[in-house]
């Protein structure tokens, strides 16, 4: 019989271990890992990755009909909705700010706080809170949730270019891990992480967003952006070692596979099940590519991924 | 693992004695790493120095072709372990699983509903490759039937599955000519397995219940007794065990050079899963992590569609996305009066809004700017889709010889652009559509 020798890599690097919640509230660790993803012959992956869902903070008319049935009234109260979530095996809550968006009401801060105080109270997972994805709106928000949220060490995104510094700062404020969001680019994405260290947030204190492209649509993208930036952190780069956090849920149900019912061709096969598998599809091939959260929108793929993250951890 | 041509010299005699019709040892070889000439047209090189090239020629992971004529696939051959060292080559192949234990009726309405499925993404077709057809009821005769039935209705890439050489004999009478992979040679059988494979010219599966070592130990032997053609099946079955397993043969292959387990590995992900669903997660597990053939127990539209649109993601040139020809487009059968739409020429940009503009009821000229195969808001953001781009191209592609009127309509996400573009073309009127391409039906019904 040939002797078989396992090539095994010596990575010098390893992802930075981040701490959300904690305090009275349950505690969840991502990265920490020294190998690429589910490769435990390799190196040790001492936390799993884990699934957030996400909430918005107000009714969401717009998504895709499974998501409606499936969730059914607690989707007018994110209090409950989040509740809801936690039950069916939510590791974190992701509070979407969307009304603070000037075409979605222009709220500001004293509803931000508003909401998410309700949402910290009815849950006991760590908080991931994301604003409208509009620079100042953002800063406004997110300060107000910051201050709503101190030390319960939530996560807060985007950090972006433009608006890195007000986030940042608040983070640092009130003890918050602040999410970095790039383009789907590996050098933009180092570029934001030293950004936000210069200001002073240690590497603890820092997740990357790098931009999910659903399934069909640019879903290749991200999967080989993420391959490369944890290849980078295993070489040792300590400003690419960040855990990566992938909006799979919002990207999915974005799509028309995952919303359409009529003329589309029946080799789509029926809405209510296409649109699950689009979700959980993305999801599973990101998370061999490196994702430690993963933001999802159905009940059903929480329980899948779950399922799935549960046996890959062996 | 092509050679240089400094490379292959190395092996020459060396005496430029003229005998292979070149000047030099060194010219010849120069040919030989061209791949325009072979390197026995030497009649000089010593046997060493023929196996050492042959084999150093060999592709890390033979490429196997499963089936015959115009539908063969062709698995493995890959040369990266990421596909942004380079690219992965050759997809895997998806073969549907049939018992001969079922109904035969029930296993042809299966095959029926599986050799017409095909479904349409960027202008590409995609159909499921094959069948896997298992002797899971131990008669040899119900397996040929069943093989011979599926032979006859759809002549597809198949795998034969079935331990027993008489069973697979019978088979093979069969199915022979259409090449099918032969599942599998095991410790016990293999002798009479590698016999068959050889009579029939067909690629042959191994598998081995006991690691790495007794895989590799196994295929030594099947590659003794001349069997070059050979698909792995490591065993492991669930999430775990399979990604652990086929990371460690392409690694094996692709940074040992280790030949024994330098071939493309079969994968079952219904029996390491439960349901349909989470079978098609696993397999989607598999697309991208190094599978070569992929056996499905379930068929379904809803997880055929996003399984094959990831084996398509995961398998494109990551250097260069699918583009089309920039150019004017005619959607339906438009006339002078149609409406004119702007965009990117994108694939996956281009047949979304196509696709839109046919299911609404308004023919359309369709306006793809070269935006170097970058979608609406990427081409935005890189300055290749601008104001001066699109008038440039309204010229370039003479709109006005084609419609009657002076309007155009650019994406929603590009509302910015509007006044900047009235200018650039004067005497044009632009308007802004929807920002997502489902929209452009009702946009046209309310707007034009
Ligand atoms: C995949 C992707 C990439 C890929 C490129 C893929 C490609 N071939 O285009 C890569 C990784 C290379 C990339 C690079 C960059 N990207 Co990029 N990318 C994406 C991503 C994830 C998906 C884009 C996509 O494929 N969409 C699918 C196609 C089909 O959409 P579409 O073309 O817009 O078409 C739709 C509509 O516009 C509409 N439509 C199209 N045509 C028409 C015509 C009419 C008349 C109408 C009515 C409608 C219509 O219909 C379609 C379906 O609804 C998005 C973010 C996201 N999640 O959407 C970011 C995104 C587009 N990228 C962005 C940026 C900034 C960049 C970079 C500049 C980053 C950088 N600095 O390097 C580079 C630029 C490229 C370069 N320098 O060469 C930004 C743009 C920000 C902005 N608002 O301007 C985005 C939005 C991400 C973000 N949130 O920041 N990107
Ligand atoms: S025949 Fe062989 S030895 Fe002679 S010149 Fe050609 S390569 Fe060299």
């Amino acid at each position: 019989m040939p002797t078989v020798e396992i090539p095994v890599e010596k990575w010098s690097g390893k992802i930075h271990e981040v701490r959300l919640g904690g305090q009275g509230r349950k505690e969840v660790v991502v990265g920490g890992e020294n190998t690429l993803p589910f490769l435990h012959f390799e190196g040790s992956i001492p936390n799993p990755p884990v699934l957030a869902v996400e909430v918005l903070d107000r009714d969401p008319r717009d998504w895709a009909e499974p998501l409606l049935q499936a969730w059914g009234d607690v989707l007018k109260n994110p209090a409950a909705w989040a509740k809801k979530a936690v039950e069916v095996g939510a590791n974190l809550i992701a509070l979407r700010l969307k009304t603070a968006h000037p075409e979605e009401g222009n709220t500001g801060a004293e509803e931000a706080k508003r909401v998410v105080s309700s949402v910290l109270e009815a849950v006991d997972v760590p908080l991931i809170v994301l604003g409208p994805e509009v620079a100042e709106k953002d800063n406004e928000v997110l300060v107000a949730a910051s201050e709503a949220g101190r030390g319960q060490r939530l996560a807060l995104g985007n950090c972006e270019e433009k608006n890195y510094r007000t986030i940042g700062a608040t983070c640092l404020a009130d003890g918050h891990v602040a999410i970095g969001k790039t383009p789907i680019e590996i050098n933009l994405a180092k570029q934001l992480n030293i950004l936000l260290s210069d200001l002073g947030m240690s590497q603890d204190s820092l997740l990357m967003d790098p931009t999910t492209g659903a399934l069909g649509y640019g879903l290749e993208y991200t999967y080989s952006v993420m391959e490369r930036l944890r290849l980078a952190a295993l070489g040792g780069d300590k400003m690419t070692s960040m855990p990566m956090i992938c909006t799979v849920g919002e990207e999915a149900w974005r799509q028309k596979e995952a919303k359409t019912s009529e003329g589309v061709p029946d080799t789509w096969g029926p809405l209510a099940e296409r649109a699950l598998r689009w979700e959980e599809m993305t999801a599973i091939s990101l998370l061999q590519s490196g994702a430690n959260i993963i933001v999802l929108r159905h009940p059903s793929t929480v329980e899948k991924v779950q399922s799935a993250i549960t046996r890959l951890m062996g | 693992m092509s050679m240089t041509g400094v490379q292959i010299y190395k092996f020459l005699p060396k005496t430029n004695c003229k005998k292979c019709g070149f000047p030099t040892c060194l010219a010849f070889a120069m040919k030989v790493a061209q791949k325009s000439i072979a390197i026995t047209d030497c009649p000089d090189l010593s046997e060493e120095s023929t196996l050492a090239l042959e084999s150093a020629a060999r592709p890390p992971i033979q490429i196997v072709t499963v089936g015959a004529d115009e539908k063969k696939i062709e698995v493995g051959g890959e040369v990266v372990m990421f596909r942004h060292e380079k690219t992965f080559y050759h997809p895997p192949g998806l073969v549907i699983r049939l018992k001969d234990s079922t109904p035969l009726e029930e296993n042809l309405k299966q095959v029926e509903a599986v050799a017409s499925y095909q479904v349409e993404r960027v202008g590409m077709m995609f159909t499921v490759d094959g069948f896997a057809i298992e002797n899971d009821s131990g008669d040899a005769a119900a397996f040929a039937k069943l093989v011979a039935a599926v032979a006859e209705k759809a002549p597809s890439p198949l795998v034969l599955m079935s331990t027993k050489p008489d069973a697979m004999k019978t088979a093979l009478e069969k199915a022979g000519p259409l090449r099918p992979l032969i599942y599998a040679a095991t410790t016990d059988n293999w002798s009479d397995m590698t016999e068959l494979a050889k009579a029939h010219g067909c690629p042959l599966a191994v598998a081995a219940g006991d690691g790495l070592e007794g895989l590799a130990g196994l295929v030594e032997q099947v590659t003794g007794n001349g069997v070059e053609n050979i698909v792995l099946d490591p065993g492991g079955r669930d999430y775990l065990s399979s990604l652990t397993q086929l990371t460690q043969i392409r690694r094996l292959a692709l940074k040992e050079n280790f030949r024994p387990l330098g071939f493309p590995v079969i994968a079952f992900p219904g029996e390491g899963t439960d349901s349909n669903e989470e079978e098609s997660m696993l397999a989607g597990q598999q697309v991208a992590k190094y599978a070569g053939i992929i056996v499905l127990n379930h068929f379904s539209p809803s997880t055929m569609y996003p399984l094959l649109t990831l084996r398509l993601n995961i398998y494109t040139d990551p250097q260069k996305p699918i583009q089309m020809q920039p150019g004017l487009y005619p959607i339906g059968n438009p006339k002078e009066d149609s409406p004119v739409c702007v965009t990117t020429n994108f694939s996956l940009t281009y047949f979304a809004v196509a696709g839109e503009l046919e299911g609404s009821a308004f023919p359309s000229w369709l306006m793809v700017c070269d935006t170097e195969g970058l979608s609406v808001l990427t081409a935005w953001a890189a300055g290749k889709f601008d104001a001066e781009r699109i008038a440039k191209a309204t010229k370039e592609f003479n709109i006005a010889g084609s419609v009657n009127h002076h309007r155009v309509i650019i994406p929603g996400h590009l509302a910015v652009l509007r006044g900047e573009l009235e200018e650039e073309l004067s005497g044009w009127e632009v308007l802004v559509g929807p920002r997502d391409a489902v929209d452009l039906g009702a946009f046209l019904k309310k707007s034009w």
